[in-house]
């Protein structure tokens, strides 16, 4: 049975795009059949950090005014064959989406995917309102930082409101990816722990991916971390999201803090 | 001044999350009840699990305004083998309240 997943957060920049590119790698190298959808009209970025933006010929736009066939319009990852990307218009305005055109593209991409994995745009507009509006599970993106947080809980809340599932009396999971976590500046105080915001926010905890180097590398190359065949934590961290995200149930695994001198000598401070 | 300011300051985690808990108690209550039905439906499913293992999606909570009352229809899917004497196929409850 398909799955549709919005990957959420209100706030800009905390890593949405990036964490929607490297799950659905991560998906689709498992063998299962995965689609990322770019809802960010007008912003569009999903296909440039999957290095397909040379590749895009039609878009979701398209899709959902019928002016092209979604075989047409989809894209087919060139190194992960089960991953495909249905891109957002650049040029269109974003009113052009309408709540019957996505439901009936969401709809048509349930019959060909295991996965759908809908990068939502920053905010609380109608094109995050869309994104979500048809999703069975979301990801909520959150960076341990008072602004983010304060952010995802208010989207937390249109999940449980303005979604398709919790009007017509459902329910829809929400899930916390923490994302640019630092664990020795957590330690030290310094940052919001993963306690924190879980208590904050009270919804369970996907996954923690820390603060890495090779993020921007992965996007520099239009290659997401878990393609790349990149060994670093992020890379880990989101490949285990996503079995996490296909019902692994162990437990989330807390990025190492390291153990440099000067985390040693205050790592205890905050504890 | 510098080395004394950074022995004594005080993290900033603790502040930030104190902040936040009073900030988004106020938010919450601002923007109305983080929706009345999936309150309802949360605690429902949580005093049900104490009793019969459901399955959560097959529990429906809808609330409907008609004029001067609301009706509030709570729907639950009870597999047969969980509930000794039940019905044949599926047991369902169905409660109204004015």
């Amino acid at each position: 049975m398909s799955k549709v997943i919005v990957v959420t957060s209100g706030k800009g920049g905390v890593g949405k795009t990036t964490s929607t590119a490297s799950i659905g790698a991560a998906l689709a190298q498992s063998g299962k059949k995965v689609c990322v959808v770019d809802f960010d009209v007008g912003l569009r970025n999903l296909d440039l950090v999957l290095g397909a933006e040379r590749r895009v010929v039609y878009d979701l736009i398209n899709v959902a005014q019928g002016d092209a066939k979604l075989a047409q319009a989809l894209i087919r990852d060139k190194r992960v064959d089960s991953l495909s990307l249905l891109a957002a218009s650049q040029t269109r305005d974003k009113d052009a989406l309408t709540y019957e055109g996505v439901e009936r593209v969401i709809g048509e991409l349930r019959n060909s995917f295991d996965w759908v994995i809908c990068d939502s745009p920053a905010g609380i507009e109608r094109g995050a309102l869309l994104a979500m509006r048809f999703a069975d599970q979301a990801i909520v993106v959150t960076n341990p930082e008072v602004s983010s947080v304060r952010d995802s809980d208010r989207i937390i809340g249109l999940l449980d409101s303005k979604t398709s599932r919790a009007e017509n009396g459902e329910r829809i999971d929400k899930q916390l990816l923490l994302t640019r976590f630092d664990s020795g500046r957590s330690a030290r105080g310094e940052m919001l722990s993963i306690a924190d915001v879980l208590d904050i926010l009270s919804i369970p905890l996907l996954g923690v991916i820390p603060e890495s180097e090779e993020v921007l590398r992965a996007s520099n190359l239009g290659a997401p971390v878990t393609i790349n065949g990149s060994a670093g934590p992020a890379g880990r961290a989101y490949r285990e999201a996503a079995r996490k995200l296909a019902g692994d149930t162990a437990p989330v695994a807390i990025p190492d803090q390291k153990k440099t001198f000067f985390n040693r000598l205050f790592g205890r401070r905050a504890a | 001044m510098s080395l004394f300011r950074f022995l004594t300051q005080r993290p900033a985690a603790p502040v930030a999350r104190e902040r936040l808990q009073i900030l988004l108690a106020h938010e919450r209550v601002a923007l109305g009840p983080r929706d009345l039905v999936t309150i309802l439906r949360d605690e429902l499913l949580a005093t049900i699990a104490r009793h019969i293992e459901i399955d959560p999606q097959k529990l429906s909570v809808k609330m409907e305004r008609a004029g001067a009352y609301s009706t509030l229809e709570i729907d639950v899917e009870i597999p047969c083998d969980k509930v000794a004497g039940a019905p044949p196929s599926v047991t369902q409850a169905q409660a109204s309240a004015a």
